[in-house]
This record gives structure tokens, C-alpha cells and sequence, in this order.
């Protein structure tokens, strides 16, 4: 399936959040800081204490309220600080790249990467890589879809008459 | 198994016993090399020196035309082409600046480089294509007891070590194992052969191959055992000048492909091994004498 | 869509941190677009948040403005949420009513737009004020500590750490994987810059702890298994097989004397390769525990390490009474509680075959550093005679140093300690043999007391310096002089010209690496590496003996190169932490254990998720329930949950909605 929205201007600049553990990539991203390493504003850091928190909702929420790309960072594989959270992660990620596929998001707008707390480079590195990939794919533009899709519910509830008005919620309730 | 073969202008010159011993060698590995058409120099020498822009013209004009071959892979025996081949890979990939002017040339010629060809050495192919065992299969007169000072040289260890280590090269060591050669401990087997210095300052470029041959002598080298036209030409020809100069050194030189034809049973003359100012005569030691059976 | 709650008070702070954050980010700016967002009450940007002025700023305000949520954006909550959370505390509010904004380490020092950067602050910093709202009066959890600490690894840091502790009568578990304590330290001969003798200043020690009765020394022993948090750790420590009873052994050596190999025939490992020793032996004259072992590997009663019991027992015979011969022993596995860990196990020096151009291994008279210090040991294999490996006496000698540092092919970091070593060496050498001595330097780094003067010294004694990285060390010769020696070829950087130095000896002053198994006691510890591969403290500057996880503390060269003096003072650092958290009697957790709600249905997918089987199937109310004691917060159970019938304090489901909306909300 296709992208929801085709690429706009140059002078957007795309939002990504990111779900970091705190034990390993937060730190990491702690340590980029502290070497003064340079990279893209663009990601905004949610602080979890695992990546075995991030629910699947934490990431379709992101899209729905407008990110253009989630980055999830964990522990190494075998390094997890709670055992084994971030092998439910890696589960969790097949099954919701699948799903998003369905939605018509494309897969790169989705990223998990295993960087472990002394990895500040990689924080740089996969942050710019992923600024640099969505800005080729272009805006996501959910809520702007969003509000698209209710407008031509209610347009279309008003030319059919009545009994439209609670039919209009239906795909934001949807996507919550 | 078949590669385009760049031979460069050594090959069909002074290092013309290079080819001769290299061709049928890999034709008796079964090893098929189809001579690029129309090849140019490859841009080494002095090009490189003075005017690296249009040394890397020159090569990527090779490069684009062994693409274009269609074999996808270029072997370059020469030491010096093997360098500047890759080296001009490395600008392209590299050097955006370069890479447009390459671009810019090969267009005016209707030619198209995509950077891709891997650029690769006969000791690369044997050993990692054609591979040791398949080699040691060929073998038909071991040189047994032949006491040989591998020598590398500079240009296929520096600066791109692609398929050997940079310090202390082992392929050439294993392939003369592989023939049934006997290696010497020759520690110098990257030192500088003298290059271009033999002819524009003797004094320093003479006294780099005299520590070279008179190293092997010293160990007791039968020959040594080379991978490039230069360093052979170095090493074998200014016996004169080293005799005056710090007495016999008599040691020869020859093409790691001489000596693998010698094991595949190939004779002197099919190798240019009459070529050589030093000459190099080996013959596997007989048998020892069937023991008289008593009446 | 902004619902902020009708009694939320917040009072938010955006922190210059001198220049650090102003320079990048536009504070008052920051300050007056949050101060418009619904629920602030007040907003501030301040220089210094965590100074003191800052924090009573905090606690003056919650009190005039009757805020009852605080906000600080400033540097990462890694630093300093423990110190806003206390100042949130002390204004009277619950500490869990804050939330921390990192705009420094993930804003300011990574973003060179000040407008980006600027616009990124103001998106975090609603983000936490959408959050904030959301948080809960928690309480702080208080678990005791036991008393126990377990030291691992027996070098000079471990034994030091092991002794202090013990001193202040806290008992102690000495875990050594050697058959003796001592380390790398034992090994030396002299120390510099002092020039006294190793073994006299570390024997006593060493003799301290295993008499000491508040340590249980376990050599040739390793720890294979943790588990625990801060203050309650269980481990699993494997005492291997020595095949002697090390309760009925006295040291004898008996033994050793009667062995049926009447000579020491088999590498000794404690004199790196140079010495022999036989196959029942004890590592060095001055071990520590005094008791010896059996190779099963070269023992005649065995047979590649299977016990055959085809030798004749001479030895056995010979210990007679004493009975501490136990052929049939096998490893054994033992569990202790603790209450926190040092662990101090120390660094491996690196492989001087790496470096090709050197010749270490081709050329036998090229030694590594610590072959040297054996060399020259009294004890040593040639009792101090300084003879090589051909058999002659040096006349000259080089030593090379940064073999495995300061080099992009190698290791790039500096090994600190080599230049300091190599000095000590010269001189020893020097006194030794009266040879001709020549340093080979990058630069030399002799920053320490007395260090310099030991430079110094060197220099008066006569003994050369070259500056310059050596090209090569090569058996090939050009003047009659060169043959039969080793020629050092050099780049000699202040004369200017590329010189040849025929020697007799070659020293190589080989590097500090991280052990080669780190990345293995880095996970048995739960801890990280740096990307070289030492263990990584908590703080480089403010917590170098703490690791990320609490009650886990690091001594000596394990966490990086470091000399003697350093690694004593790091590893009475560490003792002083452990004896922090012991002495207080109990840790505070932090509060962000899951919980099951009402609505459960009890379907038990939860159950097998949690590594730590806090979650268990309450048959009677068919619900889900949650060990609080046991949950450690990672909250992977929450995100599982597939009723959404769990939650995480801390982490609430509307607390990261929240969030999430409120970083997007521009």
C-alpha cells in the first residue's frame, strides 16, 4: 500500500520520537551530549525504563498525533537490564511493522536499534540516517488525514441527510 | 572461471616474461582471461606523480572499458597497475570532485564507469578463486628443496592491503609451500626495491637493492620470488654496477608465475625464463640411484 | 484536545547552566512560551537550577504560589533528578509531583541551530507540563542491606578493597580465579617510582587476607552466576578442582619435592612461559592461600585431564598423614548472599604478536614488559640474571614503548603506565647488565609524584632517549657491526633522520587491555563497557567506582589503565561506597513498580513474560497479582497487557499519552 500523503516542500523538516530505555540508549544518547557529537533536531526523546514498555499504542498514538517517524532504542541483545525486555520488543516490532504495512505507512518510518550506553556515535549516526530517510519518503501527515477523512464523513452525512454526526468519529476513535 | 586481463605496458615490455609465464599458468588452472580491447596506460609512473587528475582518467578509461567487457572483474598483474587501478576506485568513491571529473571524461567518450569492477591480483585469484588445493593438483615436478626468498614489494601491500596483510604478506609464502618450495625467513619482504630511484639517484636506488639480493643471499635463497616488473627489473638488472660496487651478489629474481610454471612441468623457454640477466636454472634433484640389486 | 485538570498548579524552570544551555537554547523564550500553556502558574528561567539558590527558588515558590507540580528543564535526569526531587521534597510537596526535561545533553550540546534547537526545548518542555499533570503521590520503597560484600578478583585492587572492608568489620568473599591472590602486581619485581620492592610491600598484604577472619578467600574459584538487586544479591561462585583439600594442606610442599617428574618440566604460567614447573606446584614462593594444586592436564594420573590413577602417588605418599591429596575432588558450587559487589578483575596485557613489524615470537630475543619483570626478579626463572633467550648477556638494549597503544591498528587509547614501567625497567636493566639502554618514545607521560624526577633520574644514569615510533625491529644487518643482532629502525623525530639501532634485546612495553572474557563479567554484573572494552562508571568524574546498576561498584584496571597508587585509592573508594550503602542499613527503590488493576480478566499472558516471576495467579479473586517486592519496573508486563489491565508507576499509560501528545502538539 501506498503512502498516505505525497512529499512536500524542501523546507520541512520531518518529527520523530523516540522511546528510549533508560539504561542503555538513553545513556547513550546521555554520552552523545557529553562528547558535544552533532546531529538532526529532529527526534524528540520519551524516556522509558525499558524497551519492553513501549506498547504498540505508544507508537501508533506517535503517528496518529503527527510524528512523521518512532525510533525505539534498547539494550543489546543479551544485555537488557531487565533479562529479556528488549526480546519482547523485537517480537512486538515484527508484528507492528506488519500491521502499519496494512495501514500504509511505510517500514522505514519505523526503526529499532540495539544501542548500548558507551554507543554515542551510533545515537548520531542512526538518528541522521533515519532524518535523511524520512526526508526522502516526506510527511506522514496523519492528523492532517485525520481531519480529511472526517470532513468527507461528515460531507458525506450531510448530503445522505441525517444520522451522520456519530458516524463521523469513527476513524480517529479508530486509530486510537 | 574468467577474468578481463589488463596487462599494462610492462607486460608487453620489459616484463614481457611476466605474461609469458602468467598465461599459461592460469590456462593450465583452467583460469580464462579475455585481454581488454583497446586498453590504455593505466596512468602509474609518472603520471601519478605529477598529475593525479589525469591519472585517474586514465585508469577509469580502463575501468569503464572493463566494465564494459562485460566480465565484471579485472585482473592487473602489474604491481603498479593493481595500485593505481584501485587507487583511482578509491578517488572515485571517495572524492566527489574526482569522481566528476572522470564522469565528465568517460562521457566525452561515450564510455560509463559505475565503480563497481573489482580490480585484482593473480595472487588474489589463485588463491582465493582458483584456491591452494586445486594448484597442489597441478603440480608435477614439487620444487623440492628450492630455497625461495619471497618478495612482495610495496605497491600490492600499500597503501591498500585488499587481500593480504600489510606488514608481513603470506599468499606468495603459501603458494611456493604449495609447489614444494622451501621458504627462507626474509624479513624484508616489503622493503623498497629501489623503484625509480635506480635511474634518477643511483647512489641510494643501487644500495636498496644490494641490501634486497645480498638479505637472500645471506639466508641462502636459491631465488627470489617476485610479484612485479619493477622489482624485477631492479633486482636483476645492475648485477655491474653492484659488483663495483659492494662485490657479488648474484641471486635471481624471477615471477612467482615462473615458478609455478617450472612445478607444472611447463619448460624454460615457454616461461621466459631466458629472459632473465641472472639466470635462473633449477632442475629437481634426481632420483636417488635405484640401490643394485645383488646378484 | 488540552485538558489539563482544574486544580493543577505547575511552576516550571528552564536552567541556563551558564552557558551550556543559553548558548544553544533561547531560555527566556523557553520561559515565556511555557508560562502561556494551560495549568503553569509560574514560569522561570534560572542560571544555576541546581545550586542552591535554584533549589530554594523551587521550595519558596511551591509554598507563595501553592504549586502542586514542578517541572525543571535543564540537564539529563540521569544527573539531577534525585537532586530536584529532594528540593521538591523539602518545599512540602510529594517528590514525585516533578518532572525533569533534558534539553542539554539531548538539546543544547547536540544542535548547532539555535532556532532547532530552541523550538526542541519549548516541544519537551510541554511535553512534561501535559505530563506532569498526570503524576501521582508515590511513596519510596525502603529494602534492607545485607552487610556482606563480595569482592571479585584477588589483584592489588581487590585485596585492598577486600582488607578495608574487613577492617571495618564487615565481612567479606575474596573471589579469585588464580590458585593465588596477588594479581598482576606479584608478578613485578620493583615499582616505580619508588623502586620498592613489589612483593615486600604486597606480601603483607596479601598474608592479611587470608588470615584476616573476616574474609572468606576463595582462590581458583569464579562467580557464574548473579542474581538480586542493590543490597540483596545472590551468587553463584564455582570453586574448581585443585585435587588438594585446602584445609588439610599446610604448604609443605612435600609434595612437589616427591613428585615422580624429579625436574619441573611444564610452562609455568606465573614466570609468563619462561620458567618450568611440575605438575603438582605452587605459583610462586609467596601464595596466597599457601596451598598447592594438580594439573590434571600434564599429571600423570590423569590422561588429558581424566582421572586414570596410573601414577605411581609418590606424591601422595609424601603428604602421608595429612591426607590433602584428593584425587577424585570436582568442581563445586557454593551460593552467598550479599549485599553489594567490588569487582576488580583487573586488565590483560596485550599480545605483542599483534604488532608484526616487531618480531615479538619470531625473533627470540625480543621479550614482552612483563617478561622482563620476571627476567630481573630475584625469584625469577633465571634468578635475576639477566640472560637471554640464546643464551648471551645483552650489551645493548631497546626498549620500545606504546606496543598496543596510542595506535589506530592496535588500541588508541593511552595505557598510562608504560612509559612509567619502561623507565623502571631501563634502570633495573641497566643495574643488571650495564648495557646501553635506549627508550624509543612516542612521548614520554610521566605525570605523577615523583614521576618526573624519575625522568630525570633516568637521564643522569645515561640511558638513551629516542622520540620516535619504531618502524621495525629486523635480524637483517648492513654493517658488519648489525650482524647477529637485532637492528631497531626509527624514525629518531629531534634529529630529524631515520636511524638504525643494533641491539641484543628487544623490550617490548606492551599495553593494558580489558580481560579477554569482560564482556562476559560485564553481563554476569549487569554492567556496560566503554568501546574499548573497560568497564563503564556511572559518572566519569562524580561516580568512577559506580556502575549503572546500584550496589555494583568497579576498582582498578577492569573500569582502565592505571598504576598502582590509583588503583589503591579507587579501590578504597569502592570499599567506601559499599560500606555507604551497609552502614545505612537500607536502599530506597525507586517507585515505578507495575500494578494490576481492577478489571484483570485473568487471562495469565502476563505470567511467563516477567524475568523476575513477580507476577503470579491469585486462584481465588482468578486475577493477576504483582509481587511489589519482586517487580523491578521494566514495565514490559504493562505494555503486554492485552485488557491493559496493568500499570507502571512512573510510567503510567496517560502519562506517556501525554507526552506523546504534548511533544507533537506544534
Amino acid at each position: 500500500m501506498s503512502e498516505l500523503t505525497p512529499p512536500s516542500p524542501a523546507a520541512w523538516t520531518p518529527r520523530i520520537i523516540a522511546f528510549f530505555c533508560n539504561w542503555c540508549t538513553y545513556t547513550a544518547a546521555d554520552l552523545a551530549g557529553v562528547s558535544r557529537l552533532k546531529y538532526a533536531s529532529t527526534t524528540r526523546v520519551i524516556r522509558l525504563m525499558c524497551s519492553g514498555r513501549v506498547d504498540p499504542q505508544f507508537i501508533l498514538d506517535a503517528f496518529r498525533q503527527g510524528a512523521d517517524g518512532v525510533l525505539i532504542g534498547g539494550c543489546h541483545p543479551g544485555d537488557c537490564h531487565y533479562v529479556e525486555g528488549n526480546y519482547k520488543m523485537l517480537r512486538r516490532f515484527q508484528l507492528l511493522k506488519r500491521l502499519l504495512k496494512d495501514l500504509g505507512i511505510a517500514e522505514q518510518r519505523v526503526r529499532l536499534e540495539w544501542i548500548s550506553a558507551a554507543e554515542g556515535e551510533r545515537v548520531k549516526t542512526v538518528v541522521n540516517e533515519m532524518t535523511a530517510q524520512i526526508k526522502a519518503l516526506g510527511p506522514l501527515g496523519m492528523p492532517q488525514a485525520f481531519a480529511t477523512w472526517d470532513q468527507e464523513v461528515s460531507e458525506l452525512a450531510r448530503r445522505t441527510g441525517d444520522a451522520g454526526e456519530v458516524e463521523s468519529q469513527e476513524p480517529v476513535a479508530a486509530a486510537k | 572461471m574468467k577474468y578481463s586481463y589488463f596487462p599494462g605496458c610492462s607486460l608487453k615490455g620489459l616484463g614481457r616474461a611476466y605474461e609469458e609465464s602468467l598465461l599459461p599458468v592460469m590456462k593450465h588452472l583452467g583460469v580464462e582471461l579475455q585481454e581488454l580491447d583497446d586498453w590504455n596506460c593505466c596512468g602509474a609512473t609518472a603520471y601519478m606523480a605529477v598529475d593525479e587528475v589525469k591519472a585517474c582518467v586514465l585508469a577509469a578509461r580502463n575501468l569503464a572499458l572493463a566494465e564494459k567487457s562485460g566480465l565484471n572483474q579485472v585482473m592487473a598483474p602489474c604491481a603498479a597497475c593493481y595500485l593505481v587501478l584501485n587507487k583511482a576506485k578509491h578517488y572515485f568513491h571517495d572524492y566527489p570532485a574526482m569522481k566528476a571529473t572522470m564522469d565528465r571524461a568517460l562521457n566525452a567518450v561515450g564510455l560509463h564507469y559505475s565503480g563497481d569492477t573489482p580490480v585484482r591480483h593473480p595472487l588474489d585469484i589463485l588463491l582465493n578463486d582458483v584456491g591452494l588445493e586445486a594448484i597442489k593438483q597441478k603440480v608435477e615436478k614439487p620444487l623440492k628443496g628450492l630455497k625461495v626468498a619471497t618478495y612482495y614489494g610495496c605497491q600490492i601491500v600499500r597503501p591498500y592491503a585488499t587481500f593480504d596483510d600489510q606488514y608481513n604478506p603470506t599468499t606468495m609464502d603459501r603458494l611456493m609451500e604449495a609447489l614444494g618450495a622451501t621458504l627462507v625467513h626474509y624479513p624484508l619482504k616489503t622493503k623498497c626495491c629501489g623503484g625509480s630511484l635506480t635511474g634518477t639517484l643511483p647512489e641510494a636506488g643501487i644500495r636498496l637493492v644490494y641490501i634486497l639480493l645480498n638479505e637472500a643471499k645471506k639466508r641462502g635463497a636459491d631465488c627470489i620470488a617476485t610479484v612485479c616488473p619493477l622489482c624485477q627489473f631492479n633486482l636483476d638488472g645492475y648485477h655491474s654496477q653492484l659488483k663495483a660496487q659492494y662485490g657479488d651478489v648474484l641471486v635471481p629474481t624471477v615471477y612467482f608465475t615462473q615458478l609455478m610454471g617450472l612445478a607444472f612441468g611447463l619448460s624454460d623457454k615457454e616461461l621466459g625464463l631466458n629472459r632473465a640477466a641472472v639466470p635462473f636454472k633449477w632442475r629437481p634433484p634426481l632420483p636417488a640411484a635405484a640401490t643394485p640389486v645383488p646378484a | 484536545m488540552v485538558s489539563i485538570k482544574q486544580d493543577i498548579r505547575i511552576g516550571f524552570y528552564v536552567c541556563h547552566c551558564g552557558h551550556n544551555i543559553a548558548s544553544m537554547v533561547d531560555c527566556p523564550e523557553v520561559a515565556s512560551y511555557v508560562e502561556k500553556l494551560p495549568g503553569v502558574v509560574l514560569s522561570r528561567d534560572y542560571k544555576y537550577m541546581c545550586s542552591d539558590p535554584g533549589q530554594e527558588l523551587i521550595q519558596k515558590d511551591i509554598k507563595e504560589f501553592d504549586l502542586n507540580r514542578v517541572v525543571v528543564a535543564s540537564c539529563s535526569p540521569l544527573l539531577h533528578e534525585h537532586t530536584f526531587r529532594t528540593a521538591v521534597a523539602a518545599g512540602g510537596l510529594n517528590p514525585f509531583f516533578f518532572h525533569m526535561v533534558n534539553i542539554r545533553e539531548h538539546d543544547s550540546w547536540v544542535h548547532t541551530d539555535r532556532k532547532e534547537a530552541t523550538a526542541k526545548a519549548k516541544a519537551l518542555a510541554r511535553a512534561a507540563i501535559r505530563r506532569v499533570a498526570h503524576h501521582k503521590a508515590l511513596e519510596v520503597k525502603q529494602v534492607p542491606v545485607n552487610p556482606d560484600v563480595l569482592v571479585v578478583g584477588g589483584g592489588i585492587a581487590g585485596i585492598h578493597a577486600a582488607l578495608t572492608l574487613a577492617n571495618a568489620g564487615k565481612k567479606v568473599y575474596l573471589v579469585e580465579r588464580e590458585p593465588s591472590i596477588g594479581g598482576h602486581m606479584a608478578k613485578f619485581d620493583k615499582t616505580f617510582p619508588t623502586l620498592d620492592c613489589a612483593a615486600c610491600i604486597l606480601t603483607p598484604k596479601m598474608s592479611s587476607v587470608g588470615a584476616h577472619e573476616n574474609i572468606t578467600l576463595w582462590s581458583y574459584s569464579e562467580v557464574v552466576k548473579m542474581d538480586g538487586y542493590v543490597g540483596n544479591y545472590t551468587v553463584m561462585v564455582k570453586r574448581k578442582a585443585r585435587f588438594i583439600n585446602e584445609d588439610l594442606c599446610t604448604g609443605c610442599q612435600e609434595c612437589v619435592a616427591n613428585c615422580i617428574y624429579k625436574e619441573p618440566k611444564f610452562t609455568d604460567e606465573f614466570n609468563e612461559g619462561l620458567g618450568k614447573r611440575k605438575p603438582v606446584y605452587i605459583p610462586f614462593p609467596q601464595a596466597t592461600p599457601q596451598v598447592v594444586l594438580i594439573d590434571p592436564d600434564v599429571c600423570l594420573n590423569f590422561k588429558r585431564g581424566v582421572l586414570t590413577d596410573k601414577c605411581k602417588k609418590t606424591c601422595v605418599e609424601a603428604c602421608g598423614d595429612r591426607k590433602a591429596i584428593d584425587f577424585k575432588q570436582k568442581e563445586q558450587f557454593t551460593e552467598i548472599k550479599v549485599g553489594t559487589i567490588i569487582v576488580a578483575t583487573g586488565f590483560q596485557t596485550f599480545d605483542a604478536k599483534r604488532v608484526l613489524p616487531y618480531g615479538y615470537g619470531v625473533y627470540p630475543n625480543v621479550y614482552t614488559a612483563m617478561e622482563v619483570e620476571r627476567l630481573v626478579n630475584a625469584s625469577g626463572p633465571t634468578s635475576g640474571e639477566v640472560i637471554l633467550r640464546d643464551g648471551r648477556q645483552p650489551k645493548a638494549i631497546g626498549i620500545i614503548h606504546c606496543v598496543g597503544s596510542r595506535d589506530k591498528k592496535t588500541n588508541r587509547w593511552c595505557s598510562r603506565v608504560c612509559c612509567m614501567y619502561s623507565m623502571k625497567l631501563a634502570h633495573l636493566l641497566k643495574e643488571h647488565t650495564g648495557a646501553e639502554i635506549y627508550n624509543f618514545y612516542i612521548d614520554i607521560r610521566a605525570p605523577g609524584k615523583g614521576y618526573e624526577e624519575f625522568y630525570d633520574k633516568l637521564n643522569e644514569e645515561g640511558v638513551h632517549f629516542v622520540r620516535g615510533r619504531v618502524g621495525e625491529v629486523t635480524d637483517w644487518g648492513m654493517t658488519p657491526e648489525e650482524e647477529g643482532k637485532l637492528v631497531i629502525r626509527v624514525e629518531d623525530t629531534l634529529a630529524g633522520f631515520v636511524r638504525r639501532i643494533p641491539v641484543d634485546m628487544v623490550v617490548l612495553a606492551t599495553g593494558l587491555e580489558p580481560q579477554a572474557d569482560a564482556q562476559d563479567v560485564r553481563r554476569l554484573f549487569n554492567m556496560s563497557c566503554g568501546t574499548e572494552g573497560f568497564f563503564l562508571e556511572r559518572h566519569p568524574k562524580l561516580a568512577p567506582v559506580n556502575t549503572f546498576t546500584d550496589g555494583i561498584f568497579i576498582a582498578g584496571c577492569c573500569q582502565g589503565p592505571r598504576d598502582i597508587p590509583d588503583t589503591v585509592a579507587q579501590a578504597g573508594a569502592a570499599a567506601a561506597e559499599a560500606m555507604v550503602l551497609i552502614d545505612k542499613g537500607h536502599v530506597e527503590q525507586e517507585p515505578n513498580t507495575a500494578y494490576v488493576l481492577p478489571d484483570c480478566c485473568g487471562c495469565k499472558s502476563c505470567l511467563p513474560l516477567c524475568p523476575y516471576t513477580a507476577i503470579t495467579f491469585d486462584e481465588a479473586t482468578k486475577k493477576a497479582v504483582i509481587n511489589e517486592a519482586l517487580c523491578k519496573g521494566c514495565g514490559t508486563c504493562v505494555s503486554s497487557c492485552p485488557s491493559g489491565s496493568i500499570a507502571q508507576n512512573l510510567f503510567e499509560d496517560e502519562e506517556v499519552f501525554s507526552e506523546i501528545e504534548g511533544v507533537l502538539a506544534d
